[in-house]
């Protein structure tokens, strides 16, 4: 026969236990302790684009080449491009303004998915709230630009992928371009920035819509 | 000396007062607003403490950490929690009766405050030795029902009066296991005074064992009625329906906001602590030691630490059980705790008249235990709901 009562003292032991249990088991609580603890973000972690830059100087080494790709392909239209001129007037590939207004962007990584130039990746900073609505929510190019290594920082995989893919298209270029250098002239400029035309082996990990001519 | 500290304090006031040449009728009416003021802020300050204590309890339970955020460990969060009651919006809906709107907090608290006048808190700190202490308590207490029901209908909503009717429900049913079991106890020191019952436990079998009344048989029971039936006086879960969120928003407290809000939380916490104190009183020797040579410890510590564990204990239950159902809760209460007070009132009978010694003893436990499983046998079967028949549809 059943003790009368006996199914709350079971209960309360096993409250007691989880009570005390969580003073000397840490591993109980699993609680983060927000903002002196920071979040572990999972690796494919991404809440707003920035833009990266090669070397140490953001303005020289930045690789966007303002081709706008990103800009018209943006679902809610919240980048703004604006090509720079050099003094002569002639248009030179490095984007003079370059907004991302984070109040808009939705963070599809769209953006991300059809630049040529592996310029744009999304981020992982998500303590973006402000007193102002408008001028500290539209990212201008001098909080957009982040150098490599943060990339390699926040995302190691997908960074180093990306270096991978940009190495091996450097030396394939080179290696056409010695063997165009070697019967013909060898000052025809080479193109460093013309978009890859055929995907190679690391390429098909991302969509076709990279190609500029998909996106027309 | 710390033993004597509160008491020398309060001579020491009054000295001062009479030497500044205060007449002594003046110098008599501060003394008793001095006392009356220092017990209340005592149990207040009690509520603040418990207030944060058992939202960590609480937290640890379900092994959270609780509120830390405001001063050290959080326990600063009583007085941002008055600040927010304080500052919030006092709303009084467009069809409920003002006065009685008004009046329903006040009347929470009061009883609860006036029942602290007459607890024993040591061996010399009695704010007001009565004679007949244990029916000024229950007779004071009741009053808090009558606020409880005047706060659902003043409100003028359904959820509150059907709050206020289950609250009645509740408080009424469970006031007479409460009351029977503090009966025996009455009986068994021969005295309503609580002063006196406390003095009645005050000897300790073969020099060590600790001759309170929760030990005797009959204690034993009668202790288990008195604090299931406290549980349920004070709207502590789980017997916390009137208040039930799930099916009643808040019950009697669906129209109260701001301050008059928190003065039922205040009412309610320093009840709980009342009923610990009447529990510890009756049941567990109040001031007295648990262990002879323990007695160097000043009384009123080992009073307010034996409340405290009670009050413990109350959050642990808390944590531990679901709210019942508000058949269950009455059919426990009329099939369960009033006939097992009825036998403990019966084995104290049986204890007393044989002779208080250890076959009268065991006499007395035998037929409390024999009574413990014939009515807790029903509460062990499966709830298997019988056949409902309709009279007017199908
Ligand atoms: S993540 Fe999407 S919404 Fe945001 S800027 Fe890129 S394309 Fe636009
Ligand atoms: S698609 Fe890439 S390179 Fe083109 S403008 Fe956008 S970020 Fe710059």
């Amino acid at each position: 026969m059943q003790i009368p009562g006996s199914g709350i003292l079971k209960g309360l032991a096993v409250t007691a236990r989880n009570m005390i249990g969580s003073y000397f088991e840490p591993e109980r609580l699993i609680t983060q302790q927000y903002p002196e603890e920071k979040p572990k973000l999972p690796e494919r972690a991404r809440v707003f684009p920035f833009l990266i830059y090669d070397g140490s100087d953001p303005e020289t080494g930045i690789r966007c080449t303002s081709c706008k790709i990103c800009e018209k392909e943006c679902p809610p239209q919240c980048i703004y491009i604006v090509q720079d001129r050099d003094q002569n007037g002639k248009p030179i590939k490095r984007p003079k303004i370059f907004n991302i207004d984070i109040s808009v962007c939705m963070s599809c990584g769209i953006c991300v998915e059809v630049c040529p130039f592996d310029s744009i990746r999304m981020d992982t900073e998500f303590e973006l709230s402000s007193f102002d609505r408008f001028s500290s929510l539209i990212l201008d190019k001098s909080r957009l630009l982040k150098p490599n290594s943060y990339y390699h920082q926040i995302h190691p995989t997908e960074a180093a992928q990306t270096d991978e893919r940009i190495e091996a298209e450097r030396r394939k270029k080179q290696a056409a371009s010695a063997a165009k250098n070697t019967p013909s002239k060898p000052t025809t400029p080479s193109q460093p920035s013309t978009p890859p035309q055929t995907p190679n082996s690391i390429q098909t990990e991302r969509p076709p819509a990279s190609t500029p001519a998909a996106t027309s | 000396m710390i033993e004597e500290l509160p008491t020398r304090l309060y001579a020491w006031f009054l000295q001062l007062l009479q030497k500044i040449g205060l007449p002594s009728i003046i110098v008599d009416i501060v003394g008793a607003f001095l006392i009356a003021i220092s017990t209340c802020a005592v149990f207040l300050a009690l509520f603040a403490l418990t207030s944060v204590l058992e939202r960590k309890i609480l937290a640890r339970v379900q092994n959270r950490l609780g509120p830390n955020r405001v001063g050290p460990f959080g326990l600063l969060q009583p007085v941002a929690d008055g600040i927010k009651m304080l500052i919030k919006e006092d709303i009084i809906p467009h069809n409920a009766d003002k006065i009685l709107h008004f009046l329903a907090p006040v009347l929470a608290l009061i009883p609860s405050l006036l029942v602290l006048a007459i607890l024993p808190y040591g061996s010399n700190l009695v704010p007001v030795n009565l004679n007949s202490g244990l029916l000024y308590y229950f007779a004071i207490s009741a009053i808090a029902e009558i606020a409880i029901f005047l706060a659902g209908w003043a409100g003028n909503n359904k959820y509150s009066v059907l709050g206020a009717m289950r609250a009645i429900a509740q408080i009424l049913s469970y006031e007479l296991p409460l009351a029977t079991s503090a009966l025996c106890v009455a009986l068994a020191a021969g005295s309503l005074s609580l002063p006196q019952i406390v003095q009645s436990q005050n000897n300790y079998l073969l020099g060590l064992f600790p001759n309170w009344f929760l030990f005797t048989p009959w204690g034993l029971a009668a202790g288990l009625v008195f604090f299931i039936a406290a549980l349920a006086e004070t709207n502590r879960s789980p017997f916390d329906l009137p208040e039930g969120e799930s099916e009643l928003v808040a019950g009697h407290l669906t129209e109260y906001s701001g301050f008059k809000y928190a003065t039922f939380f205040i009412a309610e916490y320093v009840g709980m602590f009342a009923i610990c104190a009447l529990f510890v009183t009756l049941f567990l020797g109040g001031w007295l030691p648990p262990l002879p040579f323990l007695a160097f410890i000043p009384s009123w510590i080992w009073f307010f630490a034996k409340v405290c564990f009670i009050a413990f204990v109350m959050i642990w239950i808390r944590a531990t059980l679901p709210r019942m159902r508000i058949d269950h809760l009455l059919s426990f209460a009329w099939k369960f705790l009033l006939p097992l007070a009825f036998s403990a009132f019966f084995a104290l009978l049986l204890w007393h008249y044989l002779g208080r010694n250890i076959l009268s003893s065991l006499l007395s436990f035998a037929f409390i235990v024999a009574a413990y499983f014939a009515l807790g046998y029903p509460f062990t079967q499966r709830y298997s709901p019988r056949k409902r028949t309709y009279l007017f549809s199908e």
